[in-house]
């Protein structure tokens, strides 16, 4: 038997699954149909890469949410009390942009390490939204600023924005992971931190830019995800959002020790979690017995993977952390 | 002569008049305001939400302070920011610092039931508010969802049904399966739908009062069904997704979006663009003001906990574009930081 990788089990269980909804399932292999579950996981897709690349880099972000939610209701609260919106999405990026660089300075120069690191600023963050930010849970974008509302509900040639944004930045953060020297560097010090700076690379620099990075994509996918309903609803913190994320990173096969997988892991991940979360609506199962499916099938595939690929220390996959 | 008798008769009336209405001027004490604010004196009363993050509960407290401050009793209140079990824990605390009176707001019919039983064994007074638990306590204020069900379905029949040319298919979008809001309201849909077979419910889902769960679904319902008729939703709040997914879909006008809520300010919007095709509104700060009503009569009366049971079912008004006026909806004043 072939060694199957992980990523290659799981995309195997896609295909099964695709196929066995495209035969049972009425309507399911239409365009229109296909369009909607890809739009359904755009937003969990964008996060994941954003996570993807803290995660390859030997880290993790547990604050991404707590970020997006808090940065995008901070933008939409300018907006309602006046700014310009140029300004305020501005003012957005750079609280994110700021709560990303704590956050990298904390863990590269503090050493901290990133599950605590991460885990107490998104508890601070969010903390600190509800005091300051916003005093609803629901921060609606005002009505003087609808225009940026193309960019959660607009499509181009029939085609929703938030697919196409998706498609671009995974198709971008994949050539700079393959082609630019910063992306090795990123694979370096997760694969090695330690050889990576004898090496001479800057590797503090590198994890705070990592962190920077997630932050600003957990804004960007919260502006995407907000324009489309036209409010910020800031309780995803405390939903099972960040758990999703992480889960399409790992079980796309991004090993949680770093320095392995890609942008492609991401894509297969997300396209299972997608077609599942599209097949159970249409077959109108509450959405308590889909969080049950979906954990049982995404045990199935790592347990698969287990057996056909037995851990060591070379091949450590799972999300050993 | 006969006219000098005449003037000084008036003159005499006019007087007479002036003096009693001098001593009028003076005026009588109302009985019933002495001790008034004596009863009140002392007694506390606390609010536990589900949460404090969202329009109804920030109009519930806003009525709840003002009395509070204007009779002078302390209030006080526990955010358990929609934990369950954090709201078991502020319940079961303020049952031990006994206070007088508790406002609460159940997230589902069963997880605070024994607390209120307990609550009234050690002398608490209860007022349930809008989401029903399934002990009855003191007092109940808020929607009849058995009714409101029944309205929301009877307006999609009016569109949807018999003799109205479209396809009769309805897609529901619930809240959380178990609370009050959703367990009693989804009774009184299948009830009015159960006498009009034309019409088909093509989804039931819970989107767990998120938006953009509500929007992601309706999404796929539309794509299954391109020729749906009508939606109910279960909460304004979460239904600006349904009307976003209908929007996308260019279908704002074709699909008869119906929801409820507390009637803010959004909600009148979101009526008058076109988001919602019918808001079955229940009035928030309404419904505070009909809690504190219960809540003077009840330090004022003084029933022995557990004797009196008082359903107050809030009045419902079905919001349209047609039927909108100035005053349908309410704004928070401005002090919109939650304490």
């Amino acid at each position: 038997m072939p060694r199957l990788s992980q990523e290659q089990i799981v995309f195997l269980l896609w295909v099964a699954l695709f196929a066995t909804f495209a035969l049972v399932l009425p309507g399911f292999l239409s365009y229109g149909n296909i369009i909607t579950l890809i739009r359904g996981v755009a937003v969990l897709g964008i996060l994941a890469v954003g996570m993807a690349i803290v995660v390859i880099g030997r880290g993790i972000d547990l604050s991404q949410i707590a970020v997006m939610a808090v940065s995008t209701a901070f933008a939409f609260t300018l907006m309602t009390n006046g700014y310009p919106i140029w300004l305020a999405l501005l003012l957005g990026l750079v609280f994110a942009a700021i709560v990303g660089l704590i956050i990298g300075f904390l863990i590269a120069y503090v050493e901290i390490p990133a599950l605590f690191a991460t885990l107490a600023m998104g508890a601070f963050v969010y903390g600190f939204g509800r005091y300051a930010v916003f005093a609803q849970d629901l921060v609606y974008l005002p009505a003087s600023a609808s225009s940026i509302e193309v960019l959660g509900a607009g499509r181009v040639l029939g085609i929703p924005i938030p697919i196409l944004l998706f498609a671009g930045f995974a198709l971008a953060v994949a050539l700079f992971l393959l082609y630019s020297r910063l992306g090795q560097f990123v694979y370096a010090t997760g694969d090695n931190p330690a050889s990576a700076r004898i090496s001479g690379l800057p590797v503090r620099p590198l994890v705070v830019l990592q962190y920077v990075f997630s932050s600003l994509v957990g804004y960007a996918a919260g502006l995407i995800m907000a324009t489309g309903v036209t409010l910020m609803n800031t309780r995803i913190v405390n939903s099972t959002l960040l758990y999703d994320v992480i889960l399409v990173v790992v079980l796309g096969g991004i090993s949680l020790s770093g320095g392995k997988g890609g942008v492609r892991n991401v894509i297969v991940g997300t396209l299972l979690i997608g077609t599942l979360l599209n097949g159970m609506t249409i077959m109108d199962i509450q959405y308590t017995g889909q969080n049950v499916i979906k954990s049982v099938i995404l045990l199935i595939a790592i347990v698969v993977d287990s057996i056909l690929n037995p851990r060591d220390e070379q091949t450590a996959q799972q999300g050993d952390i | 002569m006969k006219s000098k008798v005449i003037i000084g008769a008036l003159a005499g009336v006019l007087c007479m008049t002036a003096a009693l209405t001098g001593a009028r001027a003076d005026g009588l004490v109302d009985p019933s305001r002495a001790g008034y604010l004596d009863v009140f004196k002392g007694k506390k009363v606390a609010f536990v939400p589900i949460a404090m993050g969202f329009d109804l509960a920030q109009a519930w407290n806003s009525q709840l302070a003002k009395q509070a401050e204007e009779l002078g009793y302390s209030y006080v209140v526990r955010d358990p920011n929609w934990s369950t079990e954090a709201g078991a824990q502020a319940l079961t605390q303020l049952i031990a610092e006994k206070p007088d009176l508790i406002v609460v707001h159940s997230p589902d019919i069963q997880s605070y039931a024994r607390l209120l039983k307990q609550a009234e064994a050690a002398g608490i007074y209860t007022v349930q508010i809008n989401m029903k638990s399934a002990y009855v306590s003191e007092a109940y204020v808020g929607s009849d969802y058995n009714g409101l069900g029944e309205m929301a379905a009877n307006l999609i029949v009016k569109q949807c049904g018999q003799g109205s040319g479209k396809s009769g298919k309805v897609s529901i979008v619930q809240g959380v399966l178990t609370g009050g809001a959703s367990v009693y309201q989804i009774e009184g849909i299948q009830k009015i739908f159960a006498e009009h077979p034309e019409i088909k419910v093509v989804s039931n889902q819970a989107a767990d009062w998120d938006a953009s769960k509500a929007k992601a679904i309706t999404q796929t319902v539309l794509q299954q069904n391109s020729d749906l008729c009508g939606i109910i939703g279960f909460w304004d709040g979460m239904d600006t997704g349904v009307g976003a997914a209908v929007r996308e879909a260019g279908k704002t006008g074709q699909v008869y979006v119906v929801t409820s809520g507390g009637g803010a300010t959004s909600a009148c919007d979101n009526v008058n663009n076109g988001t919602f095709s019918a808001l079955i509104s229940y009035n928030a700060m309404g419904q505070g003001r009909d809690m504190n009503t219960l809540i003077k009569a009840l330090l004022e009366m003084k029933p022995k906990p557990g004797t009196v049971k008082i359903i107050d079912y809030s009045p419902l008004t079905v919001l349209t574009k047609d039927t909108l006026k100035p005053d349908s909806c309410w704004a928070l004043p401005t002090t919109t930081a939650a304490k």
